[in-house]
């Protein structure tokens, strides 16, 4: 296949570069502002509440008063910290979040730059954001940020594994690791027809290195008040912030462009720059929306039944369906096989889920009390209880 | 020769409190870790304390009601009823009959307040983003209106009185509450629906902190906590005050004596209180709310009195030592909250760390009470 030429083309590389820079940061940016006040409004609405009303109308610029607050705020650093890693580490997440950017295509002729190894380059660099945790929770000298940074060093390592194998499983189908190729692969059917199994593995790994709930375990306000943010404060909390938005809107676009036909599918690659532009950020809001969704119905769980969901269901699943693939693929078998097999795997992913998990609710047993008798049981033990019923 | 080093393992400890998002108050909990397991854990109170009993001392009978509002805060009409019942004893008062309706009226509405603020909160313990908190609050707020409707305040009530109740409940009172138990029937489907069948909730909740019914008994557990433990045993069954003899109502009781069984006791709970409220309503009698005899002073004979109610939490007891006069000589609370923390060391240990903070919000503590 050919490859599109990207939307900034200038001649001098480093103003090419330059460009791009302020692309990426400006419009991620104003994403991100977007983001937060969108979040916070769903969740009021789910909640009862009203949100942000005050800034601005509606509370639309509360995001930049926000902003604006944490930027004039003390930069404080405890004494007993690690001088140069604990101002290092918010640029350790800041940045690999931000170079993913570079290769996630919009449209079929905009992006930074369209790599042949785009999928396989997206999910490396955002690998590398559990770093920059690690070095705040260990740089804080505190204990709640070490735990939170030990738990997400274990999440973020071990849930790159199922992300980047259901990825695999798709780029199979599509036949490329290229972004823009595996869009023009859904042209008329979008891949999560073919592969459901695989979307919800994506689906849930993503949830994990988001660290939303129910997987903000290494965050968790409720146990380690804030993890490895802990004893962070103004400009360089916001970066984590900004961070932790940012792979929350890069991680629904790949998902957009990956799972559900990008600009491609319905309106194929003849319509206009805008309309794909809308189409994929249709796609990504959808994802996003399902994210906050999920974040505001869900408890955590706690953080060996999160490894263990990983490890024992997540991951093999994931092999099933690469395995699966592989079948279909090479005995050339019709594409319908893959859904039907990928669904029976999803299909047995909810079965284990819900009967392995021993999660199965019960119920409280019922002693009558009935007016007009009057009582003089002693403490009994619950098989010396009479009149006992079940609910 | 490669000199080979052997890793040095540490168990740290985490001081938990008296800050902290999810201890409920100024609590204090130093838990000794090994990664993410709880070796050991040191309870810390005292920072709640105010030295209740001993003010109660110096105040005399009808004084004494107000700081009942203020050690369990969420439950306040049930502790002034336990005072009031203990005075009465002491007295010898008679209750009129309108006025025994009214208070178990308010504190059966108390207990589905303090129930659903355990709901809400126990979610968030559990890692829920405030979700089950707003729709709690919102039911809760409810029944608050009436309340403040009834007493004039929004939290120190100061209701009632030895002998009855301060004054009548407002015209309209019968119809406020019928007015508001359908609401609060359907906030607690809504939050029913929300959390006790959702996955993640039972598996973070189920099996978690378990303490078995002898435990329970030994560590002197009352309330939800015993009963989840599966002991029937209810204060308004056992031993019926006031006029709990004339409703049906049934002690939910669960089997395991685990975190999830608190919160299903509790959650079917509210429901059992707003059938006795509802037979309440129907059989509520008009009358004098107070003793037509009534001192302008109220003296006590020479004696000892304990009275209990059943709390939301447990068996809030007021135990009145008397050398006559109008005030108490001794005055000692028996709070729930108390006891039943008494119990975490044992439920903690070999849990991980998420769960210290389930098992602590399954108590439901209230920390003014705990240290009164």
């Amino acid at each position: 296949m050919s490859m599109p030429s990207a939307g900034i083309n200038i001649e001098n590389a480093w103003l090419d570069a330059f460009v791009g820079v302020i692309v990426i940061v400006g419009l991620m940016t104003v994403v991100v502002m977007a983001l937060i006040y969108i979040e916070r409004k769903v969740a009021a609405r789910m909640q009862n509440r009203l949100g942000p009303m005050r800034v601005g109308p509606h509370g639309t610029l509360q995001s930049l008063a926000d902003a604006l607050k944490l930027i004039g705020k003390e930069d404080l650093r405890p004494a007993t910290a690690d001088r140069w890693i604990f101002e290092l580490a918010p640029f350790a997440v800041f940045v690999p979040t931000f170079l993913a950017f570079i290769a996630i295509p919009f449209t079929q002729n905009l992006a930074i730059s369209f790599l042949d190894l785009g999928l396989f380059y997206v999910v490396a660099v955002t690998g590398l954001s559990f770093l920059g945790f690690l070095l705040a929770g260990w740089a804080s000298d505190n204990k709640y940020a070490l735990l939170g940074g030990m738990r997400a060093a274990a999440q973020l390592i071990s849930y790159e594994v199922p992300l980047v194998l259901s990825l695999l499983a798709v780029s199979m189908v599509a036949g490329s690791l290229a972004l823009h190729e595996i869009v023009e692969f859904q042209g008329r059917v979008p891949l999560v027809v073919w592969q459901p199994l695989a979307f919800f593995i994506f689906i849930a790994a993503v949830l994990a290195e988001l660290e939303r709930q129910p997987f903000d375990i290494p965050t968790a306000e409720s146990e380690v008040v804030g993890g490895p943010f802990i004893e962070y404060s103004g400009i360089r909390w916001s970066m984590f912030f900004l961070a932790s938005y940012a792979s929350l809107f890069i991680y629904s676009l790949l998902g957009a462009i990956v799972f559900l036909g990008g600009w491609n599918w319905p309106l194929g690659a003849e319509a206009g720059l805008w309309l794909q532009l809308i189409w994929t950020f249709a796609k990504t809001s959808l994802l996003i929306l399902l994210f906050i969704w999920i974040r505001f119905s869900f408890p955590r769980l706690r953080i060996d039944q999160l490894m263990s969901y990983c490890w024992k269901v997540l991951i093999p699943l994931s092999f099933l369906q690469i395995f699966l693939n592989g079948l279909v693929l090479v005995y050339g078998w019709p594409h319908i096989f893959l859904l039907l097999t990928s669904g029976a795997g999803l299909a047995l992913a909810g079965y284990i889920i819900a009967r392995v998990g021993q999660t199965e609710p019960r119920k409280v047993r019922l002693i009558p009390v009935r007016g007009g008798r009057k009582a003089t049981a002693s403490l009994t033990a619950p098989e010396g209880a009479e009149g006992g019923s079940s609910a | 020769m490669v000199q080979q080093q052997e890793l040095e393992t540490v168990d740290i400890n985490i001081n938990m409190g008296p800050q902290h998002p999810s201890t409920h108050g100024v609590f204090r909990m130093v838990l000794t870790v090994d990664g993410e397991k709880v070796i050991d854990v040191e309870p810390h109170i005292g920072y709640m304390h105010r030295g209740g009993e001993k003010l109660s001392e110096n105040m005399d009978y009808r004084q004494g009601i107000g700081y009942q509002d203020r050690t369990d805060y969420l439950t306040q009409f049930l502790n002034e009823q336990a005072y009031c019942m203990a005075v009465e004893k002491l007295t010898k008062l008679e209750v009129p009959e309108r006025a025994e309706y009214l208070r178990v009226i308010l504190c059966e509405l108390n207990r589905i307040t303090s129930h659903l603020m355990f709901i809400g909160a126990f979610g968030i313990d559990l890692g829920l983003f405030g979700t089950s908190f707003m729709y709690a609050f919102r039911e809760r707020e409810y029944i608050q209106d009436i309340f403040e409707e009834v007493s004039g305040e929004r939290m120190m009530y100061g209701y009632f009185r030895p002998g009855g109740v301060v004054w009548d409940v407002p015209e309209n009172f019968v119809q406020r509450v019928r007015e508001v138990l359908p609401q609060t029937k359907q906030g607690l489907k809504d939050l029913d629906m929300l959390l006790t069948n959702n996955e993640i909730f039972v598996a973070r909740s189920k099996g978690v902190g378990a303490i078995s019914a002898e435990d329970a008994i030994d560590w002197g557990l009352t309330g939800p906590m015993l009963r989840a433990s599966g002991v029937p045993w209810d204060l308004r069954k056992d031993q019926p005050y006031s006029v709990y003899d004339r409703f049906d109502f049934d002690i939910p009781i669960g089997q395991y004596g685990d975190v999830y069984d608190r919160y299903l006791v509790r959650l079917e709970e509210t429901h059992q209180s707003i059938r006795i409220v509802e037979q309440a309503l129907e059989q509520l009698p008009e009358g004098p709310i107070l003793p037509e005899k009534l001192p302008r002073k109220l003296r006590a004979p020479e004696g000892e009195v304990y009275a209990a109610v059943e709390n939301a939490r447990g068996e809030y007891g007021i135990y009145i030592v008397s050398k006559g006069g109008d005030k108490p000589y001794r005055l000692k609370i028996r709070s729930p909250s108390f006891s039943n923390l008494s119990a975490l060391r044992t439920m903690t240990i070999g849990n991980y760390i998420a769960d210290a903070v389930a098992i602590l919000g399954s108590v439901d503590i209230v920390l003014c009470d705990v240290d009164r």
